[in-house]
């Protein structure tokens, strides 16, 4: 199993989940962030005062899968997240090791 | 109007031709008789030698107005609204969102205290005069200690002498309650509650109530010749310049200059500044104190220096840091109203746009640049805004006053370089008063409660620490 771990822009969410969706993806879930990388925050001007704004605003997306279905679903994101400029957002893929359904307390896959 | 000149050749000569004007169009005869008696008051008030303006005046003895009183009573809540909730939200919306309720507890608490205080002291220290014929008085009298003397038929008549006093007392306690208040906008995020009552007590009482005195109340400033219609001097350069004092003995808040201190929410800002614009209209148009044709003229002259302000700070603005931003624009539309204040009554409507632009560029270098040379931390710009937009308007009052606006004001532009000079000396009076004692109350409320919470209770923020309350998300 995998957990995929996507830094978003806050204004792609949509987007995003209607393409996993797609993928038959039902679950998820989603935090609001703030962080930096290449984009580096940027800055805002008051009456001529400069401040540094560093962490701007993102999404969290959390999804739990199977190993097979991982790639699917991280170009899925790739494209729906995407616009080409700076800050889009990154993914990362993590070897998952249990997940129990906590209703049930089924594990494994049959818990995803 | 609020405007005392002794009265000279040039009063009596535009008296003269207000009188003529009467007799020869009836559409101004109203207009006429109005400003006439107001004339005329003054003259009797101030000069033995006013028989002849007296019986040209004596049909008009006075007596309540009831189109005047329904503006005043108007022009009266117009004002308040620029305080609650107009600067308090402007200010609001530029601190940080641990500050924004203790700064909008200050607009409402000043409301308050200076309610009662002009009740009580105030309006008689301001505008009353144990001896009309003496302009020298430090301060006008005790008479109407808790409004004693007066009812509702009182009418002030060397004042306002269409409108019941009453009004008259009450649309004055408006200035005097958002005068102070401009003040909190220097020492934001910083000042301790118990200070800031204290202070803007003491402030009212030993600043606001001699100035108003001398400039409006027939005192020596007025009587001198300053032109300040509704407020330039009295107003905005007295609150400006006891703002950067505070400002200077505080000191700048804890982190200025590393942390981040951006406005939270400039949405409340623009609100706050659209308030102060709508109201402004009381506050300068409503100065006439009168519904006339001099009302009339303030009014279109505060809308277009307004406007002409708020565009020059953005374009500037804009061409310097390569953004036009609505901090800017909100910024500059109030230095207009500032600016415009003490030209709204005497100059025509191109010296207002003159005023406008020239107060929208100024103030925009004095907040964005001023500030940062000289290193202090005047929060809001209460100086930056109203005490340097209260000089450039005090100024250029002296360079643009219209005879044809008002009988009472010519500038250097119609030929009388010298009101330039005695605009200036209003101004230097004004500074130097307010700076001395500004500082002295300070002083002294430091001795009494202390004036800044504690660097742990600053940097909570005052809404939890002064007030145990907080916005919520």
């Amino acid at each position: 199993m995998k957990l995929v771990i996507a830094i978003i822009k806050p204004s792609r969410l949509e987007e995003v989940r209607q393409a996993l969706n797609s993928l038959d993806v039902h679950g998820m879930t989603v935090t609001e962030v703030k962080g930096y990388g290449r984009q580096k925050g940027h800055s805002e001007i008051y009456r001529g005062t400069e401040y540094a704004v560093h962490f701007l605003p993102k999404l969290k997306i959390e999804i739990a899968v199977e190993d097979s279905a991982s790639d699917g679903i991280v170009s899925a994101i790739r494209e729906s997240a995407q616009t080409g400029r700076i800050g889009d957002g990154k993914i990362f893929v993590l070897d998952l090791l249990a997940v129990t359904r906590i209703r049930t307390g089924e594990t494994g896959a049959a818990a995803l | 109007m609020k405007l005392h000149k002794t009265p000279t050749l040039m009063g009596l000569a535009g008296l003269a031709g207000l009188t003529l004007l009467a007799v020869t169009h009836p559409a101004f005869a109203q207009d006429a008789s109005s400003a006439m008696s107001s004339a005329a008051s003054t003259a009797a008030s101030a000069a033995p030698d006013a028989s002849a303006s007296a019986s040209a005046a004596a049909p008009a003895a006075p007596a309540i107005n009831s189109g005047d009183t329904a503006w005043m009573l108007t022009s009266m809540a117009l004002v308040l609204m620029m305080t609650i909730p107009g600067l308090g939200l402007f200010y609001a919306g530029m601190v940080r969102k641990k500050n924004v309720l203790a700064t909008v507890m200050q607009s409402f608490a000043i409301t308050c205290v200076v309610t009662i205080l002009w009740f009580v002291i105030g309006y008689s220290n301001a505008f009353q005069n144990n001896d009309w014929n003496n302009p020298g008085a430090f301060i006008g009298s005790f008479a109407h200690f808790f409004m004693a003397g007066i009812n509702g038929n009182s009418i002030n008549v060397a004042e306002a002498p269409t409108i019941p006093e009453y009004v008259f007392s009450a649309f004055q306690m408006t200035f005097a309650i958002i005068t102070p208040a401009l003040i909190c906008g220097a020492f934001a995020e910083r000042l301790k509650f118990s200070a800031l009552l204290i202070f803007m007590a003491l402030w009212l009482l030993f600043v606001y109530d001699p100035i108003a005195h001398w400039v409006w109340g027939h005192g020596f400033l007025g009587s001198l010749g300053v032109l300040d219609f509704a407020g330039g001097t009295v107003v905005h350069i007295n609150a400006g310049v006891a703002g950067l004092v505070c400002a200077l003995v505080l000191g700048k808040r804890k982190g200025f200059g590393t942390t981040n201190m951006a406005p939270h929410n400039l949405t409340l800002t623009y609100i706050g500044a659209s308030l102060l614009w709508v109201g402004w209209f009381g506050f300068n148009a409503g100065s006439a104190l009168a519904a006339n044709g001099l009302a009339g003229s303030a009014m279109m002259n505060t809308q277009v220096a307004t406007a002409a302000a708020a565009l020059a700070w953005m374009f500037v603005e804009w061409a310097v840091v390569k953004k036009p931003s609505v901090l800017g624009i909100l910024s500059g539309a109030v230095a207009g109203l500032v600016a415009v204040t003490p030209a709204s009554g005497f100059v025509n409507p191109i010296g207002a746009f003159v005023i406008g632009i020239v107060a929208g560029a100024v103030c925009y270098y004095a907040a964005a640049h001023l500030k940062k040379m000289i290193g202090y931390d005047d929060s809001l710009d209460a100086f930056g805004v109203h005490g340097i937009g209260g000089i450039i308007g005090a100024l250029l009052t002296g360079f643009f006053a219209d005879p044809d606006i008002n009988s009472a004001g010519k500038g250097l532009w119609f030929g009388n370089p010298g009101q330039v000079l005695i605009q200036i000396e209003g101004i230097a009076t004004t500074i130097v008063w307010t700076a001395v004692l500004t500082w002295i109350i300070l002083m002294v409320v430091k001795m009494l409660v202390g004036l800044r919470p504690s660097e742990m209770d600053e940097e909570e923020g005052l809404d939890i620490s002064q007030h145990g309350e907080s916005v919520t998300e």
